[in-house]
């Protein structure tokens, strides 16, 4: 049982870097991680497990830094939605692409969230982000108070706040662009998950008639009834090697573009968060001026004291969401084009040895009598 | 074109040896038995694994040498006649039963494959199937000297009244044919009144008559309506190929070519317009063989085979078309996958090509817009892939399931004559106990009439049987001939479809090859 994490700050003794999810573990309607880490001094390893409620553990208090002055301006790393064993079709649909590949792409989604907070100026020294991943002990599961981040506020408040004029042209630009592509990242999502469960189907449906066309075997010494069984079982044999090469092909696209899409749309969300936080605080800002503006004499030096801390929190989230923002756009083009490379060098090797099927076969159809 | 001055003079009875034993030799694979014969035949037969007349040593050497000389002349009448059926008979009456397929795959005449429009020369004995050695002299040439195409479909006419007339052009060198090359146009109608006016005549002998494509009240009223879009377009265009193959496989046919109706619709400027085809609508023509079975069902004499081959057979066939019906879902399935990969594929490219558009960072911009157009091949590509999963595969199988169908027509006209000639004898029988009765009661008055009778009731139980006999032979090749098209067909559509994926796959490399230093650039 753990001790109440204090709210301290520590260097992390791993490299965030290379935080790997190696595995995952199916027990009953659970799922474990594992998590492997290398220690910054020496060349011992760290390897913990995990679930999922640890994850939102971490999250929870990383979320929870109030004496981090500027916190707000943060873009938090997005903790992907919880994974679960039979999960519902709501679920499935939610979790898109994170949902194929026997998790496989879901534990690559958990790494890149651990490898974002270890490497983070600020994350990195939440003590959370220490324990969780260095200690054998599971972090403890206590409810963590209540935090600024509730989301359910903001909702509600959202529509007010989300189109209010901005006073910095930066941060206008900023926002009317994220906007715009947090749309349409989410839409191109969404729209290469169909192609990849067409896909899918189509894989399906190859392997069926490969077993249909098994089925046509004649048996019987008459040479032509010898040639179109033949046929048949040779044309199952290719439409077998069809049935796995667009699965190659599905897979490649999951792995990659479908990742990097799906990462880049939840990664264009956080950002959306962040700079509502900074908008709702300009609201706030913007009120507390007008209060001691208004006040009367005897509540006027009250007043002045919130503007006063108003400002400074203000002025301390607009610096850090320029950091953030600066980091941020380097960090995304970064992923998606290694994304896209790797998409592309993946298709192009699957395709290839496509090809070189359909020769042989090719050359099998063309000797037969 | 004329492929009588390049033929070899058919071998004589003696030198052809090979004996039963040839097609045994050749196990599987005739283009071992067909080295044998390369000196005897066009080398082109030797890749198309076509059967050796070796039924020629049993036939007598005049009638060989009879029809050598007049192979040249036209003959117009396609039917049998009956002295060469006669010699048919007793040189099939040989085959072991035991071995029935083989032997008499001897005795098929081959013909290339309906799929391909080919240039193979066909000898110009094709034209007299009286001659079965004849036939397969110059089906062992393989060559078939009709091409025949249906194409530019257009809309004739407006509103309700509107059809579409194809181009039917057809390459030829045999002399039957008024000219070498010609063209005529052609409405649907007419093609279903082909089939019907075929089926009157030929079926009753046996033939399997390829069945044209099916009637479509939806498909033909969206046409009406205009031409134009995506639907009404594959729609014609399947319609199209179905009747171009339809046509490929009337006249790779030696009996059908030989019909006066297929050559009129061929060649003919206009032919009347064909009635009576309510009845060959898609369901009508399923009717129309089902009848036939029911009819032979009813029958109250049990037939007794003289050989389990044609029952064999039948279940057989039967099995077949339950698999094949089977094929074609699935492949239907697959082809449906296929179009909804288009739609997604187009789709997604579009909302790539916005966010390209919206990207601020100019590398990565190109690179997403690029990634769009790559899309946008590839739902090119899925387009060509799903045509090739339909026309060659999907399409194939339901030509051969109607094929299928059309021969247990064949298997149940040949119930019918045994029907027929079972009923004479049972006719005759009661003339001549008629006749007995008139001989006890003593009337000679009526004796000579019960004499006539008897004469005229014996002669058609000969009739009949020899129409049986005649029928069973022709069941018999129409289905040997039928496996080796199949066997033929399946394989050439197969290796389309081969070279049709690879060349798509070798696309899609170059695609990526080409989109690969764009997202390199990015960064």
């Amino acid at each position: 049982m753990m001790e109440e994490v204090k709210e301290v700050t520590s260097i992390l003794s791993v490299h965030g870097q290379n935080v790997k999810v190696t595995e995952v573990l199916k027990d009953g309607d659970t799922l474990t991680f594992l998590i492997v880490s290398q220690k910054l001094s020496g060349t011992g390893e760290y390897h913990v497990d995990r679930t999922y409620d640890d994850f939102e553990w971490l999250q929870q208090h990383l979320f929870s830094q109030d004496d981090e002055p500027g916190i707000q301006g943060v873009i938090f790393p997005p903790l992907p939605a919880k994974a679960q064993v039979n999960a519902s079709a709501k679920v499935v649909k939610q979790l898109g692409f994170l949902a194929l590949g026997e998790w496989q792409p879901y534990c690559k989604a958990l790494e890149i969230f651990l490898r974002q907070i270890a490497t983070h100026s600020i994350l990195s020294r939440n003590k959370a982000v220490e324990i969780f991943l260095t200690s054998s002990e599971p972090p403890g599961r206590q409810r963590v108070r209540k935090n600024i981040f509730n989301r359910l506020s903001q909702a509600v408040e959202g529509m007010r706040k989300e189109g209010h004029k901005d006073v910095d042209e930066f941060f206008q630009t900023e926002r009317d662009h994220n906007l715009v592509l947090t749309g349409y990242t989410k839409t191109a999502a969404e729209r290469f998950l169909d192609v990849v469960l067409t896909e899918q189907k189509i894989a399906v449906a190859c392997g069926h008639f490969s077993a249909a066309l098994r089925l046509c075997v004649e048996a019987g010494e008459d040479p032509d009834k010898q040639a179109f069984s033949k046929a048949c079982v040779k044309l199952s044999e290719l439409f077998e090697s069809m049935k796995k090469n667009i699965t190659s092909v599905a897979e490649n696209n999951v792995n990659t573009l479908g990742l990097g899409l799906d990462l880049e749309s939840r990664y264009q969300e956080a950002e959306k968060e962040m700079l509502f936080r900074r908008t709702c605080k300009l609201v706030e800002l913007e009120t507390a001026r007008r209060n001691a503006e208004r006040a009367k004499p005897v509540k006027k030096a009250a007043m002045e004291e919130v503007k006063k801390a108003t400002e400074t929190e203000f002025k301390h989230i607009c610096g850090v969401a320029k950091q953030e923002i600066s980091r941020f756009q380097g960090a995304r083009v970064e992923m998606l084009q290694q994304a896209l490379v790797q998409w592309c060098e993946k298709q192009l090797l699957t395709a290839r040895q496509n090809a070189d099927q359909f020769n042989q076969h090719l050359q099998v159809f063309r000797g037969m009598a | 074109m004329a492929a009588s001055s390049d033929r070899n003079p058919p071998p004589f009875p003696a030198t052809e040896e090979p004996g039963a034993g040839l097609s045994d030799m050749a196990d599987g694979d005739s283009d071992e038995g067909e080295d044998i014969f390369v000196s005897h035949s066009d080398p082109v037969a030797v890749s198309r694994g076509v059967s050796q007349p070796d039924r020629a040593s049993e036939a007598a050497p005049d009638l060989f040498g009879e029809e050598e000389a007049s192979s040249t002349l036209a003959k117009s009448n396609g039917v049998h006649s009956d002295d060469d059926n006669d010699l048919f008979s007793e040189a099939n009456m040989e085959p072991s039963p035991d071995k029935p397929s083989s032997s008499d795959r001897k005795e098929l005449p081959t013909s290339s494959g309906p799929c391909s429009p080919s240039s193979f020369t066909q000898g110009p004995a094709a034209m007299q199937p009286t001659s079965l050695e004849q036939l397969e002299e110059d089906e062992a040439k393989d060559s078939f000297d009709v091409d025949v195409a249906v194409t530019n479909p257009e809309k004739v006419g407006d509103g309700m009244n509107a059809y579409v007339a194809y181009k039917v052009s057809t390459r030829t060198s045999l002399p039957m044919f008024r000219s070498k090359a010609f063209t005529t146009r052609r409405r649907y109608s007419d093609f279903l009144g082909l089939y019907e006016k075929l089926s009157v005549k030929q079926s009753l002998l046996g033939c399997i008559i390829p069945p044209p494509p099916e009637k479509s009240v939806v498909g033909m009223t969206k046409v009406k309506v205009g031409m134009d879009d995506p639907s009404s377009v594959e729609f014609v265009e399947r319609r199209r190929a179905a009747l171009e193959r339809y046509l490929q496989r009337i006249v790779a046919h030696p009996l059908l070519l030989q019909d006066p109706d297929v050559r009129e619709f061929l060649e003919r400027e206009d032919l009347p317009r064909a009635v009576n085809t309510q009845a060959l609508s898609g369901a009508g023509f399923l009717k129309m063989i089902n009848k036939a079975s029911d009819a032979v069902n009813k029958m109250t004499i049990k037939m007794n085979e003289s050989d389990t081959w044609f029952e064999d057979k039948f279940q057989e066939v039967e099995n077949e078309e339950q698999q094949l019906r089977k094929l074609h879902a699935v492949v239907d399935s697959l082809v449906n996958h296929r179009k909804e990969l288009c739609g997604n594929t187009a789709v997604f490219a579009k909302s790539m090509a916005m966010l390209g558009n919206s990207e601020d960072n100019t590398a990565l911009s190109r690179a997403l817009s690029q990634l769009a157009e790559v899309e946008d091949k590839m739902e090119q590509l899925h387009q060509e892939q799903a045509a090739s999963d339909f026309f060659i595969f999907e399409e194939m199988l339901a030509d051969y399931i109607r094929l299928l169908g059309a021969m247990r027509g064949c298997f149940d006209q040949r119930m019918r004559a045994w029907q027929r000639w079972q009923e004479a004898q049972g006719t005759l029988q009661k003339k001549r106990e008629a006749e007995a009765k008139l001989l006890w009661a003593n009337k000679p008055d009526k004796l000579q009439q019960a004499k006539e009778d008897i004469t005229e009731w014996e002669s058609r139980v000969t009739q009949y049987e020899r129409d049986f006999d005649r029928i069973g032979m022709t069941v018999r090749k129409e289905v040997l001939r039928f496996e080796k098209e199949k066997a033929k067909d399946f394989k050439s559509q197969i290796i389309k479809y081969l070279e049709a994926m690879l060349q798509s796959q070798q696309r899609l490399i170059k695609f990526w090859e080409a989109f690969l230093p764009e997202a390199k650039a990015i960064a």
